[in-house]
This record gives structure tokens, C-alpha cells and sequence, in this order.
């Protein structure tokens, strides 16, 4: 049963792949690679990691969603409303992938991969986080708080409408006309 | 250890029976309320369900040019597959269709799946309304998700688990609505918001010819109607689990207990409804991010220091 569900995701996942390339609409292709990525996330639960596969599905769907605004809106002379091919300086790009797929493949094949010593934990979630991050979990949980300051930061500072843009160097000022008023204003 | 077990799959189409009938019985209220409303007799609006279910069955589908059907379908028929899977882990007394350990990420990675759903009903149609539509909602949900995600984990770090038998083990002796009460009505909201429905409808508003549903007939307005009306009951049997004890209560059996706390809740909602202006998204964003996020996060604060204490 589990073997038929991991042939059954790994061919969607690399079907759903090859389709972010072959379709000519750019919601399609976004909406290929977000199924793509749910078919990994699905299969992460095959090795009981149920709480990173859930959370996978949840991020990619959610990544896509918005992905999906940005792609139609900069991609392509015609902000991808029309058909249009998805694949840019097709030999070389067809020998990068083919390269790292034969890499990646060769590695994954070829690797002794150990045999299993003790049990697996009771808590693999929290075992999978402790191996991966191990005495680097404080920096890490520091850096994304940072790391998420900073973005919001530069959105303050950069949105077209926020108060740095409509208030120039006068910040202490209360009131400045609104760039794009709001509600009844409008 | 919490006295839930897991029942055969063989009781899903009676769980799916279940979402349905109460779905419907939520509309059919709803119906009544705006027959009032409008000076009608009641019983007109009642039987709104049913009449509309009987002329949808019999139009013909629509099809507008170019429409990307693939899309179109995916999104159309996700919404009521997405509003079963999440039914599935509600616990109904002392039986679950499927007990989860992480069932309240489940719950959430569906809510999520309806951004991409909703957007791609939108979009599939191939008609500027309907685009308009599918953008407001992702504009929606960028206000509603965020706070939703941290009222979710209130519950979580008070029971220390995120599998929802274990939610309602842990409110045997206080429900969670009276101890974090900022937390469920984030919560209510974020289920009107992902409903799209209520004050939170604008992506199907009729200020632009009905955005997602402007071109959807027959079969697919159908599917797309009772998505929203089994997401709306499904929402509100998971809050029955996290605030409102799931299934405790004295006398009748759990299972009676959660039908009928989750009635009250939906009936809650739709009298509400009708009290309640149109929240357009880009005016609830400030609300969202600089009100109910930080308040939000305040009383996940709060649990944790109680959960703290009390350890």
C-alpha cells in the first residue's frame, strides 16, 4: 500500500513538473508546480512526518496563491493574460535540468545509504528538527524574527503609499493627503 | 486516553449526509431571515435550499469564451471537497472519522487550500468580474489568515497537542471560549472569511455582478454555493471543538451535543448577517494587521503564561 501511494505521488509530482513547462498559461504552470510540491508534501507523511507534510502543503498552496499574482503580472510583454511558452533559451535550459537531474538522481542511487541503528524516536518531528538545526536552534530562531522585521521594514519604507513617501522628512506632522484616499474619500 | 475512537471509513457518506443536511438547514434559516426581511412569509424563504438546488439542476451550464474549464472545475469542485476533508476530524462525541495527531495543521493547510480554490473559480471563467472577484478574495485572505493561524494555536498550547480529541479532553473542566475569548472571535471572523461569506462576501458582492459567481450556472453555481455553505458549518463544528467544549455536556450523548453547539453557532452567525455592513478587503487590512493581530498574539501570551503556571 505504501509503496503504490509513493509511485502513485512521485508520478504526479514529476507529471504535475514537466507540465510547469509544456502548458501555455502562466496560472496553469503555477498551479502545476503547486501540485508538484503537494504531492512531496503528501509523501513526507509515508515517513511519518506528518507535521512537516501537512505544514509543506499548507506553505505551497499558500506561496502559489500569491505566486501566481506576480507571475501574471510581470511575466511576458502581455502580462501573461495570453497563451504564452514557458520555457526562455530552450538547449541550454534543457541541459541544465537534465544535468541536475542526473546529478541528483546519481547521488540519491548511488550514495551507501547506512543501514537503521536503534529505534526511530517517539517525537520524529522534533528528532528531524534536532538533527537538521542541532546546537544552531537559538541562532536560528533569532534569525527569523530578523529576518522578518526586515522585511516589513523595507515594505514600509518602499510602498508608495505609506508615510514615509507621503510625508517626506515632516513625520511629526499628523495629517498629509493620502496619495489614493480610502472609502468615502475616494 | 481520550476516550475517541476512530469509526470506519465506511460512515463518511453518513458524515458527508450530516454536513449537507446541517448546511442546508443553516441556508434555509438564512432564507427565512431575509423572506422577513423583505416583507415575505417565511415559509418562502425557508424552502430556498431546496428551490434553488431543483433550478439549478435543471439549467443548462454556461460557458463564457476561452473559459480555462480545467481551472474552472478544479476550483468549483474543490470548495465541497475541501469542506468534507475538513469535517473528517472533527470528533462527533466519541467517534472521529479520521483522528489526526496534527489535525488542527490539517484543518489549516485546507483552509489555505480555499485561497488557491476561490482564485482559480475566478479565474477559469475568462471574465473580468469574475477575475475581480477571485483577486479581492486572495486580498481577504491576506488580512483573515494570519490572525486565524495564531487563534488556532490558543487552543493548541493550552491542550499541549494538535490533534482535536485531545483539544476537547483538555476543556473537560473550562471551555476554552471563556478563557481566551479573543482568540474564538478571530477565529469566528476568519470562518466568515474563508467562508465567503457574510460581511466578508465582497469577492461574490454584488457591486461587481456577483465577482466569482458572475459567470457560474447550473451544476457549477451549485457546487460553488454549497462549498461556501458546508465550509461555513464545517468552520463552525471545528470551533465547537477548540472553544466550545466539542462534545461535553450533561444528559445527551457528545455527538447530539456537537450537532447541536454547532447549530447554535450557525444560527448565531446568520442572525448576525443581516446586522452587519460589507467589508470591502482593502479597508480591513489596518483592522486586521494592526488591530486584531496584535490582540490576537496577546492572548496566545496570555495561554502560554497560564500553561506555564500551571505546569
Amino acid at each position: 500500500m505504501a509503496d503504490l501511494v509513493f509511485w502513485v505521488l512521485s508520478g504526479v509530482a514529476v507529471a504535475s513538473g514537466v507540465a510547469v513547462f509544456s502548458v501555455d498559461s502562466m496560472a496553469r504552470a503555477t498551479y502545476a508546480l503547486a501540485a508538484s510540491f503537494v504531492a512531496v508534501g503528501l509523501a513526507l507523511l509515508l515517513f511519518d512526518l506528518q507535521f512537516l507534510g501537512v505544514i509543506t502543503v499548507l506553505m505551497m498552496i499558500m506561496e502559489m496563491a500569491i505566486m501566481a499574482i506576480y507571475m501574471i503580472m510581470f511575466m511576458g510583454m502581455n502580462p501573461a493574460l495570453m497563451p504564452m511558452s514557458m520555457v526562455h533559451d530552450k538547449r541550454w535550459a534543457m541541459a541544465a535540468a537534465a544535468g541536475t537531474f542526473v546529478v541528483l538522481a546519481a547521488g540519491a542511487v548511488l550514495v551507501p545509504w547506512p543501514d537503521r541503528a536503534g529505534d526511530p524516536a517517539d517525537d520524529l518531528t522534533a528528532a528531524v528538527g534536532e538533527a537538521i538545526m542541532g546546537d544552531k536552534m537559538l541562532v536560528m530562531l533569532t534569525v527569523s524574527p530578523v529576518l522578518f522585521a526586515t522585511i516589513v521594514a523595507a515594505l514600509v519604507l518602499a510602498l508608495p503609499s505609506g508615510r514615509y513617501a507621503r510625508l517626506g522628512d515632516h513625520l511629526g506632522r499628523r495629517t498629509a493627503p493620502a496619495r489614493d484616499p480610502e472609502g468615502a474619500g475616494r | 486516553m481520550t476516550g475517541v475512537a476512530e469509526i470506519s471509513a465506511a460512515w463518511a457518506p453518513a458524515g458527508a449526509a450530516v454536513l449537507l443536511g446541517v448546511a442546508a438547514a443553516a441556508a434555509a434559516l438564512d432564507g427565512a431571515l431575509a423572506a422577513r426581511a423583505d416583507g415575505r412569509p417565511l415559509r418562502a424563504g425557508v424552502g430556498l435550499p431546496v428551490a434553488e438546488t431543483a433550478r439549478l439542476f435543471r439549467q443548462r451550464r454556461r460557458n463564457t469564451v476561452s473559459a480555462d474549464v480545467l481551472l474552472r472545475w478544479i476550483g468549483v469542485g474543490g470548495l465541497l471537497v475541501v469542506a468534507l476533508l475538513k469535517a473528517a476530524v472533527v470528533p462527533l462525541g466519541g467517534a472521529v472519522l479520521a483522528d489526526l495527531p496534527t489535525g488542527l495543521v490539517w484543518f489549516n493547510a485546507l483552509d489555505v487550500t480555499v485561497w488557491a480554490l476561490v482564485w482559480l473559480v475566478g479565474w477559469g471563467q475568462n471574465s473580468a468580474h469574475a477575475l475581480v472577484g477571485g483577486y479581492r478574495f486572495l486580498a481577504q485572505a491576506l488580512a483573515y489568515e494570519l490572525p486565524l493561524m495564531f487563534a488556532l494555536t490558543a487552543p493548541a498550547v493550552a491542550a499541549a497537542s494538535l490533534r482535536p480529541a485531545d483539544i476537547v479532553a483538555a476543556q473537560a473542566d473550562l471551555w476554552f471560549v471563556l478563557w481566551m475569548p479573543v482568540a474564538f472571535a478571530v477565529y469566528c471572523l476568519a470562518l466568515v472569511g474563508f467562508s465567503v461569506w457574510g460581511p466578508l462576501e465582497t469577492p461574490v458582492g454584488a457591486d461587481v455582478a456577483g465577482g466569482v459567481l458572475a459567470d457560474l450556472s447550473g451544476i457549477d453555481r451549485w457546487l460553488v454555493l454549497v462549498g461556501r455553505w458546508t465550509l461555513l458549518t464545517a468552520g463552525a463544528a471545528f470551533g465547537v471543538t477548540l472553544f466550545l467544549g466539542g462534545g461535553a455536556g450533561p444528559l445527551l450523548p457528545g455527538w447530539t451535543w456537537v450537532l447541536l453547539k454547532t447549530a447554535v453557532l450557525l444560527a448565531a452567525l446568520v442572525a448576525l448577517r443581516r446586522r452587519l455592513p460589507a467589508l470591502r478587503p482593502e479597508r480591513i487590512q489596518a483592522a486586521a494587521w494592526l488591530g486584531a493581530l496584535p490582540l490576537v498574539l496577546l492572548q496566545v501570551l496570555v495561554v502560554s503564561v497560564v500553561v506555564v503556571g500551571r505546569s
